[in-house]
This record gives structure tokens, C-alpha cells and sequence, in this order.
């Protein structure tokens, strides 16, 4: 009754979901911060190079530019063959992550979700120790590993196999009735991960003399990121989180639980599925390259969810973006500090921050009661 | 009543899973067809198997045997995001996500009429605000779901189901959580959106009063069977409530001659509990 008279003058007046204006200076924004922490961290290094030269660097190769070389040609190689493909892998795996973790966060309704809960890290990791420590006790393979495929080695091949097997392995074993219960899948991707953890420590304990690349892989690591290793997981990255995004109804509903988000038309076990899949997949294809890096997956969706909110539409892309520039700047850290693994800095620097941010924000908490 | 039934079940039977294959049965053969524009309320005593038979109407479970149809097709065979069109279920407890607003929250409901990539078509907006007036939850529109009271988040779920735009409403229980004027408002509204929108309704509810005050027409589940389908005034009698719930009662008359039942009996044996387990 009230319906008619009140209706068109409130139109457009609802405080409705993202506004395109607020999406789109949270994605521009995002977007001005990767742009200037790619520049910082291509241009920063031992080598200093001013970012003016790393700028034209970057717009003669990569946008062809007519840009005149005042440069040492040593200088274009430091950029172009060694930080760019680091930074950019860099970003391809913090922005993967993060997405992910955001995707399983609600998948799984659980707030202590990361990319790697359901067996995806102890799986690749397993793929990538069989990968390190096999040409080491089988020193005939040594020939056929060190030459690899495409410039893709035998590591990167295995961990991201490794990790979507694994997945797979716990969805099928998690599986009863048609139906795959949040708390059985979790607790079957928790035993799995065992198994396969006890096996990681089995051949690093034979491991001999590649116990320290072994080490550094579990740390999570980009110092031998390259443009084929990024060839590699860039696609697959892109296509699965490119998949996620426009699922980001889905990502919405799950919150609701499952018999409103049935009620509300979602196929809901089909959803799961799919949505668990795509996100395993570009965490695997970004393991596969960097090693299993910790806390950015965990963390950024949760600092993004207190700035900008729940709503997956926008919150999947803002994990992206920052999540890549998060692990871009880590990664120069680590590199700075003098090689450590950035998955030492991630931890070290990311967990005290993110406690004093849960401690100082009240809106932590129902974020993560959620 | 047969041609313009909006949903027919037919010798419906349906049991739960058990460890070792064998079923827990619920529903053993219940014969039900609800018209267009009807209000049905739904009783019985706890495990008779009300919330299933609202599962099994969405098609969220599937009978062992019989069929149930919705607009005379199957439930099975509609697919879901269709039947989510048309079906919109008010649940006994629904768990709001934290940091939406309630704008978005009832957004959501539209997610089966979704067209749109990104953002909602105007048709969308429309249907939010009317559904938000409706349910008397516009003053609540800005608010975030984790500073809601138990009576407004129930206008809040009200509104997303609306936001539907649905044919059929199907309420489990919706007074559960609310005191006393709460529940009266929130079955006035419904009555209100019933002529309003031409809505179907079916309400799970458990106190009897409420019902016959409620629905024309009530079913009082017992055992996994229908054991009384018509008005309330009529099938609502003591000897009926003792058989099904257990329980002895009076009837009443109110001063404007409305029949009420009343409890016989809960103080004068001294304890309370010994009421329920009178026998019949």
C-alpha cells in the first residue's frame, strides 16, 4: 500500500551494493599502487637504476615504444631478463593467492581458510621435493631434468600436478551421497595433507645435498622466476581467476549457508565444485613457480573484507591487485634483506601486522566470525 | 481444486539416511494439493515431519516414493535457479553473513531473476525497495546484518524473500524466534503481502492459536500422515490434540466468540512435564 507512493523517488537512493564509482576507484586505485610497486621493485636492487631509465626500459620492450638507449645494455638485461620476470611473477602469485584464499574463505565459510586447506601446499610440495631430490638419488635422471621441457623443469611440472591431484584426490574421498560436507572435506584434506607432509620429510631426510633448494622451495621462494616458468602459470592463473570473478554471485550466496543458497536457485554442491577447483587451480599453477608462500592467501582478503566489505564482486578483484602488489613488495624485501625466501618475510613482517590489526580494529571481529 | 492446485503432492514417503543403509522414515504417504492464493498452515508435533515436507516441496530432498509437483511439473524436473522464480522459503534460522548492509542482503534474493554480470537492471532495484516497504525493513536498509535485532532481521529475511517476487511462500516456523507482538505483526504483514501480491502461502507453525488465527485452512501432520486437512475451527479439537500431541486442552470462547485453546490441567497436576504425557 504504502509500495507505490513511496517506490520511485527512492530508486537510486539505496545503499545497494558497490557503485560502480566506488568499484571503480577501489580498482583504480589497486591498479596506481601495482603500477608503482612494479616500477619501485623492477628499478630497486643492487644495482640501482633511476626510475626514469626503469620506466623506459619497460615502455621500449614491452610497449615498443621509440624510446632512444642512453642505457648500458647490462642495465636493460638486469631489468628485462632478471627483476621483470621476478616482480612479475611476483604479482602473478601474490594476486593468485589472494584471490583464491578469498574464494575458499567463503567456500568454506570458515575465516581460517587459505588456499593451501585442502591439500593443495602438502600436495605440490610432495610433486616438487620428488622433483628436487630425484635427480639427486638417481643421478641417471639428473641429464633428463636438467634439461627441461620448454624451459619448464621437471619442479614446476610436478608441484602444480601434485597440488590439483591432490585436491581432486580429497574432493572424490570427501565425497558421499552426491553431497561433500564442508567439515569432511576439511578434515579430509587435513589427513591427506598429513600423509603426504610425512612424506615430504621422508626424502628430505634422504635428500642429501639438495636439502637446501628443497628447504628454500617449501619456503616459498621467486629467485629463479623466469619468463618460461611465467609463460607457464600466467595462463592458467588468468583463466581460472578470470572464471572466479563472474562467479562472485555464487561466492555471496555460499555465505547464506547452503539451504537458503539452494532456495535462492543455486545448485549448490555443483557451485562448490567448481568454484573449489578453479581457485585450486590457480593456486597450483602459482605454487608451481614460487613455492608455497604463506599468509598472503590468509591475510589480504581479510584486511580487504574490513576496508571494502564482504561483497565477492568487488572484493575478488581488489585481492588481486593487492595481493600482487603486497607480495611484489615482500619480494623486494627479500631480495634487499639479501635473498631470504619471501615466504620468510610474508611471515615475519605480514603475521605481527595482521595481529595488531585484528587487536586494534573492532570490526575484526564479526569479519571473522563470519 | 484439483485443475488450479499450484503444488500437489501425491503419497509422498521420505526417510533420512541411517549408518548402514536402512532409512529413518518421516513422511509415509502424504496427500496434499494447495490452490493458488491459499494460506496452509502446517502442525503437528516435533519430528512429524513438517520441515521435510517443505524440503521435499522445494525439491531440496527427493521423495522415496510419490511425487510432488509444482504449476503441475515435477519439482525435480525444474531447474532450480527457475523454480527459485517462483518458490521462496522463509527459514526457521538463517545465519546472516557479517559487514553486508541489509540493502545488499535483500539483493540477494534477486539472484535468480540475475541478468547482469556486474551490477542489477532496474527491474532488480525496483523489486528491492518494494520488497524492502513491504516488509517494513526500509528504516533497516543501511544497517549492517550483525547489528540487527532478532525481530528486524526477520523482516530482513522477509524482504530478500520477496525480492524473489515469488509465487509461492513457504515459512518454517517464522515465529520462532519472536515474542509475542512480533509474531502477530509479522503474520499480519504476511496476510497484508498475501492480498498484495496474490501470494501462495505455507506456514510451518507450531502454536495452535496462532495457526487457526492465521491460516483458513491447517494440516496437523502426525506420524508421517496427514491426520486432519481443513478449517482450523473444525478439525482443531481436544480429542484431535491429544491424539496427535499428547496433550489435554480446553476449548474457550474469547467476549468476540473466537475459539481458543487452552491448556488443561499444566498447574493443577503439579508438574508441569506430566500434561504433555497424558496419553490417550
Amino acid at each position: 500500500m504504502r509500495a507505490a507512493a513511496t517506490t520511485p523517488a527512492l530508486v537510486g537512493r539505496l545503499p545497494n551494493g558497490p557503485t560502480l564509482t566506488r568499484a571503480a576507484l577501489v580498482l583504480g586505485v589497486g591498479l596506481g599502487v601495482l603500477l608503482a610497486v612494479l616500477l619501485l621493485a623492477v628499478a630497486a636492487g643492487s644495482v640501482g637504476v633511476g626510475p626514469g631509465d626503469t620506466a623506459a626500459i619497460l615502455g621500449r620492450r614491452l610497449l615498443a615504444l621509440p624510446i632512444p638507449e642512453t642505457w648500458a645494455p647490462a642495465t636493460e638485461t638486469i631489468i628485462f631478463e632478471l627483476r621483470l620476470p621476478r616482480v612479475l611473477t611476483a604479482m602473478l602469485v601474490g594476486g593468485a593467492l589472494a584471490m583464491a584464499g578469498a574464494a575458499f574463505q567463503a567456500v568454506f565459510r570458515n575465516p581460517l581458510a587459505d588456499p593451501y586447506i585442502i591439500g593443495t601446499a602438502a600436495g605440490a610440495s610432495l610433486g616438487a621435493v620428488i622433483g628436487i631430490v630425484l635427480p639427486v638419488l638417481l643421478p641417471a635422471l639428473a641429464l633428463g631434468a636438467g634439461t627441461s621441457l620448454l624451459g619448464i623443469g621437471l619442479v614446476q611440472v610436478l608441484a602444480f600436478a601434485g597440488g590439483l591431484g591432490t585436491v581432486l584426490l580429497v574432493y572424490a574421498v570427501a565425497r558421499s551421497g552426491g553431497r561433500v560436507p564442508v567439515v569432511t572435506l576439511l578434515l579430509t584434506g587435513y589427513a591427506v595433507s598429513s600423509v603426504l607432509a610425512a612424506a615430504v620429510a621422508l626424502l628430505m631426510f634422504s635428500s642429501g645435498r639438495a636439502l637446501a633448494a628443497v628447504f628454500s622451495w617449501l619456503m616459498g621462494s621467486l629467485a629463479d622466476a623466469s619468463w618460461p616458468e611465467l609463460a607457464f602459470a600466467a595462463p592458467l592463473v588468468a583463466a581460472s581467476l578470470a572464471l572466479l570473478v563472474v562467479r562472485w554471485r555464487g561466492l555471496n550466496l555460499l555465505l547464506l549457508g547452503d539451504a537458503a543458497a539452494g532456495n535462492l536457485g543455486l545448485d549448490v554442491e555443483r557451485e562448490k565444485l567448481v568454484l573449489t577447483m578453479l581457485a585450486t587451480l590457480a593456486t597450483s599453477a602459482a605454487v608451481a613457480v614460487s613455492g608455497t608462500i604463506g599468509f598472503v592467501g590468509l591475510v589480504v582478503p581479510h584486511l580487504l573484507r574490513l576496508a571494502i566489505g564482504p561483497d565477492h564482486r568487488l572484493l575478488l578483484p581488489a585481492s588481486l591487485l593487492f595481493g600482487a602488489a603486497l607480495l611484489a613488495l615482500a619480494d623486494l624485501g627479500a631480495r634487499l634483506i639479501g635473498g631470504v625466501p619471501v615466504g620468510v618475510v610474508t611471515a615475519l613482517i605480514g603475521a605481527p601486522f595482521f595481529l595488531w590489526l585484528l587487536r586494534r580494529s573492532r570490526a575484526a571481529a564479526p569479519v571473522l566470525s563470519a | 481444486m484439483s485443475a488450479s492446485a499450484l503444488v500437489r503432492a501425491e503419497g509422498i514417503a521420505f526417510g533420512y539416511p541411517l549408518p548402514g543403509g536402512k532409512r529413518r522414515p518421516v513422511l509415509r504417504g502424504v496427500d496434499l494439493a494447495v490452490r493458488r492464493g491459499e494460506v496452509l498452515g502446517v502442525l503437528g508435533p516435533n519430528g512429524s515431519g513438517k520441515t521435510t515436507l517443505l524440503r521435499l516441496i522445494t525439491g531440496v530432498l527427493r521423495p522415496d516414493a510419490g511425487s510432488v509437483t509444482f504449476a503441475g511439473v515435477p519439482v525435480g524436473e525444474w531447474p532450480r535457479s527457475r523454480l527459485a522464480r517462483r518458490v521462496a522459503v522463509l527459514p526457521q534460522h538463517l545465519e546472516l553473513p557479517a559487514g553486508f548492509r541489509v540493502a545488499e542482503l535483500v539483493e540477494m534474493g534477486r539472484t535468480p531473476h540475475a541478468r547482469r554480470w556486474f551490477g542489477s537492471t532496474a527491474d532488480d532495484e525496483r523489486a528491492v525497495l518494494r520488497a524492502l516497504v513491504e516488509a517494513d525493513a526500509m528504516d533497516l536498509a543501511g544497517r549492517t546484518a550483525d547489528e540487527l535485532s532478532g525481530g528486524e532481521r526477520q523482516r530482513v529475511l522477509v524482504a530478500m524473500a520477496l525480492a524473489q517476487e515469488p509465487e509461492l511462500l513457504l515459512l518454517d516456523e517464522p515465529t520462532l524466534h519472536l515474542d509475542l507482538a512480533h509474531q502477530v505483526s509479522l503474520l499480519a504483514t504476511l496476510h497484508r503481502l498475501r492480498e498484495q501480491r496474490d501470494l501462495t502461502v505455507v506456514a510451518v507453525l507450531h502454536d495452535l492459536n496462532l495457526a487457526a488465527a492465521f491460516a483458513p485452512r491447517v494440516v496437523v501432520l502426525h506420524e508421517g500422515r496427514v491426520a486432519v486437512d481443513g478449517a482450523p475451527d473444525a478439525v482443531l479439537a481436544p480429542a484431535l490434540i491429544s491424539r496427535v500431541f499428547g496433550v489435554a486442552t480446553a476449548e474457550a470462547w474469547t467476549a468476540e466468540g473466537q475459539r481458543h485453546l487452552a491448556l488443561a490441567d499444566v498447574t493443577a497436576s503439579g508438574v508441569r512435564t506430566e500434561a504433555t504425557t497424558q496419553q490417550a
